[in-house]
């Protein structure tokens, strides 16, 4: 193709000296007042590395725009009080019955605010997206090693965007005050209640007396429109803010290496890109909100005290704790004049704190064992990290049975299944579970590593099958095209070969008086890499393609003499042949 | 262009690290590829139109949205779904959609696509930075005199530790304490360990408040029950409203339950609890306080629908399965002059869930 006559910009006209315009003008007044241009002419042609799962935490970036939007917009209609009145609305089932303000004003936007079911119904499809994207990108961030320097302090921040966008997720589902979100709130009452020593004064105060009182709303709602969102808007800036410092991570690949980044610049093509992106989450929530119904609020009908529904369940995000609570055998203490409510306690305010600081921890907890302090800026496939890709299928496993577990009753409906023996199951899964997820993900791991070695040293598998002289049978295998065979061993090797490392003797026993911390570490250190395939060496490789050299010229009497159809193996030009019969 | 300029910072290596043997040279970018658009003039013409119909679409979208607003009821439906609903979220996210696709269209077809080469730095400042900081601070913190005059320093560190309880300490009247509202009760049954059950107040059917009679009840029956004081206030006889109607609620909704009177195993203490084999117990549940309502009349078990702990109802509301810890609270049970369900007093112990200074 001949394509030293293609001019590369998009403009249609030859290039002519520009003369002083008026945008020119307005951009000249700003620079000399903002010193504007400096810090664009840097980043208007930043660029970004390409590949679809860096979209994920776009999703929930743009998830939140699109919740701040619809937000505002329900903020001009909804009255957050628990003041009663008498519902006279349009929705015919629920007229003269006594609510409080917040449900009949929810109502009222449901039903008598053109577009306000809607965007109702966006804001809570649009809060699931949010908090689903972040835990994908968490996922994402983590299986491919993103995490690791200089980049901990931003998988920090994203932990804590990840446990206040749950709190705003609750105190969000809580406002309607329907008979659904004041079970729930009854129920965070009494997690609350829980709380050694201060439980009671804590809910009295939060609740502004006894529960339910006629505060928490309100309460509730300043928090849900001005507390969390300006401190989410706060660490979302600071997380981008260090995305754009520390520059994208990218994959592995020719012509990307630890010192560069490879991609599109943000302007245009990024602007372009991910600014379409945003319609397009805006869309999809639009879509969702339109065609599917949520939390339809008027089906529960107003909160009392004394009522309740089968099969009450909190948002999704919030299920697995929930599932421990429901697993958690009935445990009390009365000693001395107190209550200390194990039952409660442990699975609602000490599990998810627990699981909440592993998470925040793992990148230092991670670096401390494997004592990598370099930076990174090329991303891992998680095979090439077994025990790290494994901890968090374990971790994921585990988040999955609590979560089955918040299910329980409508498992127990679905399969037919007795409730008491789902729950004593779960009880013991929740352990059993994650060790064998564990297991099973590093060997497959391990094994996918072998699997890539294979086809470095002796070339992939082609499909066809090759008959001897003899009448034996093989496959061809061909060797990997370079920029691929690249691609595969662009990765360092793991530094405990053998069990030796540094300041150990020949043994692998760390030399004497580091400590028994430092012994710790030796052991999980050597535990973290025990069998894991390092790429092949430079004998190996060596060895591998004499060894493919060999093979081809034993072939190579066939060579030409492919059966038919079989020169049509995808790797050669085959323009002048047809298929013979 | 494949091979990175060597940068001035070096990474340091830990002892530990192997340093990375690349076993193939880096073969550098891939040589870039032509699209149809950039070499073809009518492919271009082609895109651009595309891109234009896309936004064109978009514009007819915001159109039909309008025209919803001011033509489709709320009423109207469409295949068993609301008309209103459906069109506003077909028309706006089509007219968001196109943008997106068409504005995504234009960076793919028309857009440069060359792949650019950044280079990285690494996150730390450099050497000389780090010292002229460092000089800065202690030119800065020596001039400031905190190093010199501790008295000045403390002062500040303690005033600053102190003013914070300005913030914090008027956060007490965020609410009135169990002890407050358990002293001084604004209403009827405040505090954790009272309701507004009373000796000799009637036990009504909830919604209705109508009293109960032992012979209005079958064998297996269940009945969501309520004070009577939430419909008659014993302070004026008048209906609870507000605050003190849900709080009233909130503690007071009992269940009422009959079964065969050999069924019941009394609790020690409770023999005379129940009349005519009807048993009353809070309908609290005694783990985070969901309201239990899910009754197994052959097995008398009360299920939570919450957490699903479940409880015997004739045996003391004992716990049988589930997270909670504690039975339900049992309400003395007697009969009033004219035949009606009444309690013999308040609960014998705080309903709903546990907290630290229970007992």
């Amino acid at each position: 193709m001949d394509t030293s006559k293609v001019a590369d910009s998009n403009r249609t006209t030859a290039a002519t000296a520009s003369k002083p315009n008026r945008v020119g003008a307005v951009a000249t007044w700003a620079d000399e007042r903002l010193g504007l241009a400096t810090l664009a002419k840097k980043n208007l042609r930043k660029v970004f590395p390409d590949h679809w799962s860096f979209m994920l935490g776009e999703i929930a970036l743009w998830s939140f725009v699109v919740l701040l939007l619809t937000g505002v917009f329900l903020t001009l209609w909804f009255t957050p009080s628990m003041g009663e009145v008498q519902y006279n609305g349009s929705y015919e089932q629920l007229r003269g019955i006594h609510m409080s303000e917040a449900f009949a004003s929810s109502l009222r936007i449901s039903f008598d605010v053109r577009g306000g079911l809607l965007m109702r119904q966006m804001h809570h499809w649009a809060a699931m997206l949010f908090i689903a994207a972040m835990m994908i990108h968490l996922l994402r961030v983590f299986f491919t090693g993103a995490h690791r320097k200089p980049r901990e302090l931003n998988w920090v921040i994203g932990c804590l965007l990840l446990l206040l966008g749950t709190l705003e997720g609750f105190t969000g589902y809580s406002l309607p005050d329907d008979l659904l979100s004041g079970t729930g709130i009854r129920a965070a009452d009494g997690f609350i209640k829980a709380t050694p020593v201060v439980g009671t004064y804590m809910s009295f105060l939060l609740f502004g007396g006894e529960f339910p009182g006629e505060s928490i709303i309100p309460r509730l709602y300043v928090v849900h429109v001005l507390l969390i969102p300006g401190l989410l808007l706060a660490l979302i800036a600071a997380h981008m803010l260090l995305l754009v410092y520390h520059k994208h991570t990218q994959w592995p690949g020719p012509g990307r290496t630890e010192k560069n980044v490879v991609g599109f610049p943000m302007l245009p093509v990024y602007a372009a890109k991910a600014g379409g992106f945003f319609f397009i989450v805006f869309g999809v929530t639009a879509l969702l909100g339109g065609l599917l119904s949520i939390n339809p609020v008027w089906k529960y009908g107003p909160y009392d005290p004394s009522k309740v529904t089968a099969g009450s369940q909190p948002d999704w995000y919030m299920g697995w704790p929930d599932g421990a609570l429901r697993i958690m055998p009935g445990i009390e203490t009365h000693i001395w004049g107190i209550t200390i409510s194990w039952n409660v306690m442990l699975p609602i305010l000490v599990l998810p704190m627990l699981m909440f600081t592993i998470l925040l921890l793992l990148p230092f907890l991670e670096s401390w064992i494997t004592g990598d302090k370099r930076e990174h800026h090329l991303l891992q496939r998680p095979r090439n990290a077994p025990t790290r890709t494994a901890l968090m299928v374990a971790l994921m496993t585990m988040y999955g049975l609590f979560w089955a577990a918040g299910g329980n009753d409508i498992i127990a409906i679905k399969l037919h299944a007795s409730i008491n023996q789902i729950t004593y199951f779960l009880r013991g899964a929740v352990f059993i579970g994650p060790v064998i997820a564990f297991i099973i993900t590093r060997r497959w791991c391990i094994s996918l590593q072998r699997k890539d070695n294979e086809t470095v040293l002796h070339g992939y598998e082609t499909g066809i099958i090759m008959r001897s002289p003899e009448g034996g049978y093989s496959e061809r295998h061909l060797p990997l095209p370079e920029s691929r065979a690249y691609a595969l061993t662009a990765r360092d090797r793991d530094p405990v070969v053998n069990g030796v490392e540094a300041g150990s003797d020949a043994n692998g026993v760390p030399a004497p008086g580091q400590g028994r911390l430092a012994a710790l570490r030796h052991r999980i250190r050597t535990m973290w890499y025990s069998d894991n395939v390092q790429k092949p060496t430079r004998d190996e490789l060596d060895h591998g393609h004499h060894h493919a050299e060999h093979e081809h010229e034993l072939q190579e009497s066939m060579e030409g003499h492919a059966a038919d159809g079989h020169q049509f193996d995808g790797h050669h030009l085959v323009d002048d042949e047809s298929l013979r019969h | 262009m494949s091979s990175p300029t060597s940068d001035s910072h070096v990474e340091p290596a830990d002892e530990n690290l192997p340093e990375r043997d690349d076993l193939y040279a880096n073969p550098g970018l891939h040589e870039h590829e032509w699209r149809p658009t950039d070499v073809d003039p009518k492919a271009e013409k082609r895109a651009e139109r595309q891109v234009a119909t896309l936004f064109g679409l978009s514009a007819i979208c915001t159109v039909l949205f309008v025209v919803t607003y001011f033509t489709v009821d709320a009423d109207d439906t469409f295949a068993g779904l609301g008309a209103q609903n459906l069109a506003f979220g077909l028309s706006l996210a089509g007219a968001l959609l196109f943008i997106g696709i068409g504005v995504i269209q234009w960076a793919r077809k028309l857009m440069s696509d060359q792949e650019i080469i950044e280079y990285r730095h690494p996150a730390s400042s450099s050497d000389e930075d780090r010292a002229a900081t460092l000089e800065a601070l202690s030119t800065g913190l020596a001039e400031s005199g905190i190093g010199r005059r501790p008295m000045v320093r403390n002062s500040l560190l303690g005033a600053a530790g102190l003013v914070g309880l300005t913030a914090i300490v008027p956060l007490w009247d965020l609410g009135p304490t169990n002890a407050d509202v358990t002293d001084n009760p604004p209403f009827p049954g405040s505090g954790l360990e009272n309701t507004i059950w009373d000796k000799g107040m009637r036990v009504v059917r909830d919604v209705v408040g109508t009293p109960i009679k032992p012979s209005d009840l079958q064998i297996g029956d269940l009945v969501n029950a309520e004070p009577e004081g939430l419909f008659k206030s014993p302070e004026d006889g008048e209906p609870l409203e507000g605050v003190a109607l849900q709080v009233g609620k909130s503690k007071g909704a009992v269940v009422l339950v009959r079964m065969e009177p050999d069924e019941i195993i009394p609790g020690s203490g409770r023999e005379n609890w129940s009349v005519d084999g009807i048993v009353c117990y809070s309908k609290i549940c005694t783990h985070v306080g969901c309201p239990i309502s899910l009754y197994e009349r052959t097995t008398h078990h009360l299920l939570c629908p919450c957490h699903q702990s479940t409880f015997d109802l004739a045996d003391s509301a004992k716990v049988i399965f589930g997270p909670a810890a504690r039975p339900l609270p049992q309400l003395p049970l007697a009969v009033d002059g004219e035949g009606y369900l009444i309690a013999q007093s308040d609960f014998t112990e705080p309903v709903g869930p546990s907290y630290w200074e229970r007992g």
